[in-house]
């Protein structure tokens, strides 16, 4: 039987279908793992309700676990509390900016926070991953996944991504 | 014996009615936005009008799911979004007319997501914990959604003679449309006293504090109320109804039971 501090690490090396370099576990979607009596039960909590790859990343947890020797897996989805980019742990913002990506801003779901103060016209002012300039714009506030917004440095001239504070 | 998980005492028909109507609104919208998908004016919009399709199909299908669980008779999300008849929607008549334009469609972001974001506000505090969950998280993305039409709706409605002559004739078109919102039904009084969710007549003032300032911001007139009115929340829907619902629940209607 895999025991829950061994299944915490096999979900450790399960990627995000759509930001590999991030694990299901670092970007907070896996909230709890209990031992039953048939095996285990995963607790997630989805990232943006529309999220395509939500089935697809219960599927990836459920095929680690398995193949890690658990008898059984059970997945529950928990929404509440919601999720929220300030669950992202600092070494997962590092492996995000080194992958091209900005991390979100932190305290996004607090008082005043990013995600919370009305949305219109914020100035954000991001610095590029690629150069480091913080002479950039945002092109559009949604992007090529649910959970990123698109950028573009106007001193490398090259777009990049930010992952938005929610 | 009843099954534990399909049954939430107290669950009156008022109640089921107001979260399908939650449902319905984010349902019927999601489908009109996912006609975007490709059509876009530029690439950026094509993704963001997706995007938020998919926010909005996601908030209905957790919501239609609870409907379901409320109702207590087995319907799970797919049968009540793709196996009811006309009538059994309770989208507002807003959420079915055809896109238009892209300036029409902004502007319907616009108004549907300021009502939204109050909606949700309110429903974080509800007595029904499962409805609250859905709108917390529905909240944040309805944020990004009111953003992004906002921004829309100001550059266009300020932009040049002809995009807003387009967006004076869009809230013409539309403004009227949104009386619904805060006409009275009976249900809504009955949930509003049992602490699962405002009335949504409750809610006029609050939405037009989002949506005034912006539509000032856009020099665009807003039209003197009417007595114009609609009434897809009570099933009585508009001829754009049938259309929809025939694109929406083709695949299910011919062959039905299929999954992927």
């Amino acid at each position: 039987m895999l025991n829950v501090s061994r299944a915490w690490q096999v979900l450790e090396s399960v990627p995000d279908p759509e930001v590999p370099v991030v694990s299901v576990v670092e970007l907070g979607i896996v909230r709890e793992i209990a031992e039953e009596a048939d095996g285990l039960c995963v607790v997630v909590t989805p990232t943006y309700s529309g999220c395509p790859a939500t089935e697809l990343i219960g599927e990836s947890i459920r095929e680690a676990l398995l193949a890690a020797g658990a008898p059984d897996v059970r997945l529950q989805t928990r929404l509440d509390p919601p999720w929220t980019s300030d669950w992202l742990g600092e070494a997962a913002r590092d492996k995000l900016r080194a992958y091209g990506i900005v991390p979100p801003e932190q305290r996004a779901c607090g008082q005043g926070g990013a995600g919370v103060q009305p949305l219109r016209f914020v100035r954000r002012q991001l610095a590029c991953p690629r150069c480091g300039s913080t002479d950039t714009e945002r092109l559009s506030e949604f992007g090529s996944t649910a959970c990123k917004a698109t950028w573009r440095c106007r001193s490398c001239l090259e777009p990049f991504e930010y992952f938005k504070p929610i | 014996m009843t099954n534990q998980n399909t049954t939430t005492p107290g669950a009156t028909p008022e109640h089921i009615e107001y979260v399908l109507r939650c449902a319905d609104n984010a349902l019927i919208l999601g489908q009109r936005l996912s006609e975007w998908c490709g059509h876009a004016p530029v690439i950026e919009e094509d993704l963001a009008l997706s995007n938020i399709a998919l926010d909005l199909v996601g908030q209905a299908r957790l919501l239609l799911t609870h409907a379901g669980t409320l109702e207590g008779r087995g319907r799970d999300e797919d049968q009540l979004a793709f196996l009811r008849v006309e009538r059994d929607y309770r989208n507002l008549t807003l959420m079915e007319l055809p896109n238009e334009d892209f300036g029409r469609t902004v502007l319907r972001n616009f108004l549907a997501s300021a009502f939204q974001v109050q909606l949700w506000t309110r429903l974080v505090d509800s007595t029904d914990r499962d409805l609250a969950a859905i709108a917390a998280k529905s909240l944040k993305e309805a944020r990004y959604h009111l953003d992004h039409s906002a921004e829309w709706v100001i550059r266009l409605g300020d932009g040049t003679a002809l995009s807003h002559e387009k967006m004076q004739a869009a809230l013409d078109f539309l403004w009227p449309y949104t009386a619904e919102y805060f006409t009275a039904s009976p249900a809504d009084e009955a949930v509003s006293q049992a602490g699962i969710g405002p009335a949504w007549s409750s809610l006029e003032a609050d939405w037009e504090g989002l949506v005034l300032p912006v539509l000032d911001e856009a020099t665009l007139v807003v039209p003197a109320r009417t007595p114009f009115g609609t009434f897809g929340k009570f099933g009585r829907h508009s001829e754009h109804m049938g259309h929809l619902l025939a694109t929406l629940q083709y695949m299910q209607r011919t062959y039905p039971g299929a999954r992927w």
